[in-house]
């Protein structure tokens, strides 16, 4: 038995007697934090989200077993502590007394095991379902082939939450980091039905409630007096602006209309930064930015091909100029400073050579694989339209012509470019990017596994990476784990089914005036962790 | 009159079904699907939500379908603001775009016809020249370039006006964008007034009005400019029908609530039945604009008679 966490009496006591003292402060005016946001929410249903606009609302609406704190540390939230059985199959959690719904009711192990099963009924028809598929039963019933009921999820009391695992995760409690696992009030749900997330009918236990919802203009919050640590939440409301003009959420920076940017316009970065100096954040993101090469093409079905195109590639270059240092060089798929990969990430071995030096390797790999300037190929590089994935392009066919390598463009919009990727294999070289769920190199390795047919775009099947995949999952011991995946990889890298090129960067403008906003690789800023200074 | 109007809007039933089932169709030839975003989803997942929103149904089933709930009023939930109807998206929009259409067609309007009549009085004098300079300069800059510019300039260095934003719709927060929408419509109506205008002041009835000795305003402001409006208001019709629609460059840049994007996001992230609504009301208000233009062709020409 493994104890994890347990909040002290004694510690909960202390904040109640702060909580008196600023409740003194009271009178002072409301303070308004407004945030600007990447744009709307397809919804405020936290099991229908999917995207990172949705998760930053959702953190303040809403607590989850577990939340993440202003660095990115996971913590205890609505379950105060937990254990884990040493086959680490099952969790108990032990709920905290005072966690309250926003309409002043308790928080029970019931509305957990309502929120699991109801994501995963397929009629909700929940896009990111497959995150909780490490719970018993989970999958098969997302796909139709078992009972809500049959969920490994049990209350043993009110306050008591048992979860059975598939197989053992050593990621779960990450994963419940999640909007997916966010609770919804049972009651509210089974009133109003898809209708619960509207304002008059919402309840939540964060550290915010919904007050309104207009899309294209704002979303407005009010601190949930209900939430248990309500006394430490300093700013009283929170107006939401979905700015998809990052140029204009920087004048309205500019102009004191608005307090936080959760995303830069990358060509104005050097002149923000001269103009504006501490109040730009960039900071490392859990995310890589790749080109995949279809391995079932030829000449890209040829190893050595593949090496040579990846090596030849100035990723300094690219990080610095083309994305005006918003990105970071990357050699290896899994970003650095992720949780669970004691000992980092491997790497390919020609990262330190010269520029010069690797493409006279390169050279040499294209010359064996029958490719040279007097034998030029044609590829061709498909993208989603944006200025800079053609800025990177062109770079790329640019670096790629000492190769003997010519290159022709397809353009097309998100849609048209992800469609073509999944249902066929009609691409030869195809940008892409990932951004972690959650903070494990499984998250990024698991994306070329040969079955895994919704991101594996290189087509890339080896038994050899599948079986180290496997083996990892069935690891139970950390470092172990970390080693095994370090291998898979390394071969990986070997093969360069993707070619690594950047780490994003999250990009944000944050005013003086806002405290607690720490840069972390997340991204995530719970505004119950800010305050507002005048 | 009024018949010719029933039959009018009679008229219009066959067209808009026709735009809508064109609108349907090609919205289903464009590749990828409402939920082919940047991240893949399960198979199951996609399988599920698909079966949700009847797209695993073939195309013709979907069709009779959104006919079928369309003839009892209803378009259809969003695909991608999965928390509203298409309906409820647009009533909220509608009415900011309306607001912010309406004032920069009044401006236009009245800005157009002042500065094209005085040009075209002072024919080729350097007051003429300068509308004309400013008419291009107007038609001519983008929008896309004059909204952040004012924005800069009025909202961060000047700080008289909000940089962005709809602030519940107060007039502070309309200047800017009404007179972004504005400009190129200004610009575009003086030069058709100046051309008419120096037609009109050289016509039979204007010269008669002078030989009866009437007042130089009466004149200009009712028996030329009446003759001088026609091919503004013709050209207004269509351009009234486009500014109450919203526009997707100005809601972008102000962070405006209007259904402008709705057009150009929907079509992006194909959100087939939100791109259906904003055809249909982009159609209707095109359909009721001809129809109003041809009536005020009556009222200003006397020549023009629907009995």
């Amino acid at each position: 038995m493994l104890k994890l966490a347990v909040i002290r009496p004694l510690l909960a006591g202390a904040l109640a007697a702060a909580g008196v003292a600023a409740g003194a402060n009271m009178a002072l005016a409301e303070t308004t934090y407004v945030r600007g946001n990447d744009g709307d929410p397809e919804t405020l249903d936290q099991h229908k989200t999917s995207t990172v606009v949705e998760a930053h609302l959702l953190r303040d609406l809403y607590e989850g077993l577990v939340v993440y704190d202003n660095k990115a540390n996971v913590i205890p939230g609505v379950a105060e502590s937990w254990d884990v059985s040493d086959d680490g199959l099952t969790y108990t959690f032990k709920l905290r007394e005072d966690a309250n719904w926003s309409n002043g009711e308790p928080v029970t192990a019931e509305d957990f095991i309502f929120s699991l099963q109801r994501i995963m009924t397929p009629e909700t028809a929940a896009k990111y379902a497959n995150i909780l598929y490490p719970i018993k039963n989970a999958e098969k019933i997302n796909k139709g082939e078992a009972e809500p009921e049959t969920l490994g999820a049990r209350a043993v009391d009110d306050k008591t939450l048992e979860i059975t695992l598939e197989q053992q995760t050593p990621y779960f409690i990450e994963l419940l980091t999640h909007q997916t696992g966010l609770p919804v009030n049972k009651a509210a749900v089974e009133e109003h039905g898809t209708d619960f997330v509207k304002p008059e009918n919402i309840v939540t236990n964060g550290a915010y409630t919904l007050v309104s919802f207009t899309p294209g203009d704002k979303i407005v919050m009010e601190k949930n007096a209900e939430f248990h640590d309500a006394e430490n939440v300093s700013i009283d409301r929170i107006e939401w602006l979905p700015i998809e003009d990052r140029a204009s959420c920087v004048r309205r920076f500019e102009a004191g209309e608005v307090h936080s940017c959760s995303d830069l316009p990358t060509e104005q970065l050097a002149s923000l930064k001269e103009r504006l100096g501490e109040q730009v954040r960039i900071a490392p993101y859990l995310g890589t930015y790749y080109f995949a090469f279809n391995t079932e093409k030829e000449p890209l079905d040829d190893v050595r091909v593949r090496q040579a195109l990846s090596m030849v590639v100035d990723r300094e270059f690219l990080a610095d100029e083309i994305w005006a240092g918003a990105m970071l060089p990357a050699y290896s798929l899994v970003p650095p400073g992720i949780g669970n990969y004691e000992g980092g990430g491997a790497t390919v071995d020609w990262a330190d050579m010269s520029p010069l030096d690797r493409e006279d390797r390169a050279i040499e790999l294209m010359k064996e694989a029958g490719v040279g300037p007097d034998n030029p190929i044609t590829l061709e590089i498909s993208y989603n339209s944006s200025e800079n994935h053609k800025n990177t392009s062109t770079a790329i066919a640019d670096m790629w012509k000492p190769l003997g390598v010519n290159v022709t463009y397809r353009v097309q919009d998100l849609s048209a470019h992800y469609a073509m990727l999944r249902d066929t294999s009609d691409y030869q070289v195809a940008r892409a990017g990932w951004i972690g769920d959650f903070s494990d190199p499984q998250n990024f390795l698991f994306l070329v596994e040969s079955d895994n047919t919704g991101f594996n775009y290189a087509k890339y099947k080896n038994p050899e990476y599948d079986a180290l995949m496997e083996q990892a999952a069935a690891e139970g011991d950390l470092e172990k784990r970390a080693e095994i995946l370090r291998q898979a990889e390394a071969m990986f890298l070997e093969d360069q089914p993707f070619m690594p090129l950047l780490f994003y960067s999250s990009l944000s403008l944050v005013s003086p005036k806002l405290e607690g906003w720490e840069d972390n690789i997340q991204n995530v800023h719970g505004t119950r962790w800010m305050s507002l200074s005048e | 009159m009024l018949g010719y109007v029933v039959r009018r809007l009679l008229g219009a039933i066959p067209t808009l079904f026709i735009i809508i089932t064109l609108a349907f169709f090609l919205m289903r030839i464009a590749p990828g699907g409402p939920f082919d975003q940047e991240r893949a989803l399960e198979a199951k997942v996609l399988e599920n939500l698909n079966r949700v929103f009847h797209l695993d149904r073939p195309v013709w089933e979907q069709y009779l379908y959104y006919l079928g709930n369309l003839a009892r009023g209803d378009l259809g939930p969003s695909f991608i603001y999965r928390d509203f109807s298409v309906q409820q998206l647009l009533a909220n929009g509608l009415p900011v775009s309306i607001q912010l259409g309406g004032m920069a067609l009044l401006v236009a309007l009245l800005a157009g016809s002042v500065l094209g009549t005085i040009a075209a009085l002072r024919q080729n004098s350097w007051i003429d020249y300068s509308v004309t300079a400013v008419a291009t300069f107007g038609i001519t800059v983008p929008n896309f370039v004059v909204a952040p510019l004012l924005s800069l300039i009025f909202g961060v260095w000047l700080s008289m006006l909000p940089a962005g934003g709809w602030g519940g719709g107060s007039p502070q927060n309309m200047v800017l964008p009404v007179i972004t929408l504005a400009l190129p419509q200004v610009a575009i109506v003086a030069r058709l007034i100046r051309g008419s205008m120096i037609e009109a002041l050289r016509s039979d009835h204007v010269r008669t009005a002078r030989a009866y000795g009437l007042p130089a305003r009466m004149i200009v402001g009712v028996h030329a400019l009446r003759a001088a409006c026609l091919p503004a208001v013709s050209y207004l019709g269509p351009a009234a029908a486009a500014l109450l629609t919203g526009s997707v460059v100005v809601e972008t840049i102000f962070g405006l609530p209007g259904i402008g994007r709705y057009f150009v996001q929907g079509a992006l992230n194909r959100d087939y039945t939100l791109v259906m609504g904003t055809v249909i009301i982009i159609a209707v208000f095109v359909v009721i604009f001809n129809l109003i233009v041809d009536l005020l062709y009556a009222a200003l020409d006397p020549r023009v008679r629907y009995d």
